[in-house]
């Protein structure tokens, strides 16, 4: 048995909490689904699915066969090798960025020293996306979709780096773990509140979640970028989508909320339980508020949150400089 | 890491080739995009993570977004007969040529050596980065930023909606906009 040395086993344990996570990531991501619907029904005073199992658990099962047994059709004026594409870059940018997470502080995929970046930059790569499904799939809505969202997704983007640029200076490291670290003391909430805010509303923006699900509008839009898409191509959009959602989450309360950190219980609840509040969050702003006007959208996020990272960024250059000495 | 190296090497100039070779406009710039993101992976190989990231954030993420935005508007389809009436030696002798030049100084400078001292694993770290450009490079960083300022506001003139060229070109579609 010499071939079983600690190296070899070091990297087997690694390649296991790689899958676990991504196979949790990605099980949160359909069972969400399902979730979200009983939750919205709970909210607007409705049933919701309830019929198949146990207070409509096994909703998930049967949705999951009806996707995968649908035709997958590719419309004859589509560009197909993009249309083929586009959803893969949609499931696969998200699902990546959870190798920079800690999860606990044995758990964690990668501890890349340029943890944050890798993020920004597969949420850079997640544009395309909705741009080139919408533009492969030769239908107008579907392109207007695909525009909106990448006029949303570039103005929510710029932001998004620099309202997490104050947790950087304070943490004084990209690393996640560094991050995690720092926040033993004083979760980042409170002296990066401004920044917290504008993480928040520029996440649910990239994600296309509701308020800022422009993109797919079914009122105006008919769905969007994915109209044309059918089977399990559409289905990877739509777990995409709640893949996003976990993921959102799980940054917050990495950057802003302390991660695995908390009294009494174990690390990996506490991470549990916050990303959890989070998910509920999303979901519960998509039962209350109305959609904005898309112009609003855009206005809003040049007007008011870039400004206000921009000054949250300065004061906690300031106020770290007056401190610091 | 050398073998990441020459591997992503490779990848970025088939997806160059593919760039100059495609007719269709839309796979052109894709091709682009995957160009980038193997040279940011080059970047990796070198220890240069920083810039790589920001290869992919700036490059890939950004600009090249907006090139596919511009392109997808103008709606081009694939034209093998248009760009054929471009290999006409009048469009390709001249570049060609200076290129060629090009080619000689980087041969020259290959033989001169010291090309076995380039990849080595010493990891640049964004603190490194950053207190070299706010270091010894303030200036040139200051100038960058005055420059780009004045493009900023270049473009919020030309595009601001009193203007009256702006007015003529748009006619009174901005109608329905905030008063």
């Amino acid at each position: 048995m010499n071939w079983w040395t600690p190296e070899l086993a070091a990297i087997l344990w690694g390649m296991f909490q790689a899958l676990v996570i991504l196979l949790g990531a990605v099980l949160l991501g359909a069972a969400l689904t399902v979730v979200e619907r009983r939750l919205l029904g709970l909210w607007q005073d409705r049933y919701g699915p309830n019929r198949v199992g146990p207070f409509g658990t096994l909703q998930l099962i049967a949705d999951m066969l009806k996707i995968f047994f649908k035709e997958d059709w590719i419309p004859p004026f589509a560009d197909w090798p993009l249309f083929v594409l586009a959803p893969i870059i949609a499931f696969a940018s998200l699902l990546l960025s959870f190798v920079i997470i800690p999860i606990t502080p044995g758990w964690g995929v990668a501890d890349m020293h340029i943890g944050l970046l890798f993020f920004l930059a597969m949420a850079g790569i997640n544009v395309y996306a909705v741009l080139l499904g919408g533009w492969a799939s030769g239908n107008k809505y579907a392109l207007l979709g695909a525009l909106r969202a990448s006029a949303q997704t570039l103005s929510y983007e710029v932001f998004m780096g620099l309202s997490l640029m104050g947790v950087v200076a304070l943490a004084g490291s990209f690393n996640m773990r560094d991050i995690v670290n720092a926040q033993e003391g004083l979760w980042f909430i409170i002296p990066q509140f401004f920044g917290f805010a504008t993480f928040f509303i520029a996440g649910v923006a990239v994600t296309h979640r509701h308020p800022f699900d422009q993109p797919e509008a079914e009122q105006e839009l008919a769905d969007g970028y994915h109209i044309e898409y059918s089977g399990m191509k559409f289905g990877m959009f739509f777990i995409g989508e709640y893949v996003g959602m976990v993921l959102v989450s799980a940054l917050i309360v990495t950057l802003f909320f302390g991660g695995w950190h908390g009294p009494w219980l174990p690390p990996i609840l506490w991470f549990a339980i916050k990303t959890g509040f989070f998910l509920m969050l999303f979901i519960l702003l998509r039962a209350s508020l109305p959609r904005p006007r898309y112009d609003r959208v855009m206005s809003f996020g040049w007007k008011v949150c870039l400004p206000l990272t921009l000054i949250n960024l300065l004061a906690t250059g300031a106020v770290m400089l007056l401190v610091g000495g | 890491m050398e073998i990441a190296f020459y591997l992503s090497g490779l990848v970025a100039v088939l997806a160059t080739v593919g760039v100059i070779t495609g007719t269709s406009p839309v796979h052109a710039v894709v091709y682009l995009i995957v160009s980038l993101i193997a040279v940011a992976m080059v970047f990796f190989a070198l220890g240069a993570p920083f810039a790589g990231a920001l290869e992919i954030i700036v490059y890939a993420g950004a600009i090249m977004v907006l090139f596919v935005f511009v392109v997808m508007m103008l709606n081009l389809r694939p034209d093998a007969e248009r760009e054929l009436t471009w290999t006409h030696p009048r469009y390709w002798l001249g570049p060609s040529l200076l290129a060629l030049v090009l080619l000689g100084a980087l041969l020259a400078l290959l033989r001169q050596g010291g090309v076995s001292e380039v990849i080595d694993g010493e990891l640049l770290t964004a603190r490194a980065v950053g207190l070299t450009l706010f270091g010894p490079w303030l200036m040139v960083v200051e100038l960058a930023a005055i420059l780009l300022l004045a493009a900023l506001v270049t473009a919020s003139h030309v595009g601001r909606r009193s203007n009256p060229l702006n007015r003529k070109m748009s006619g009174n579609r901005n109608r329905g906009g905030t008063p």
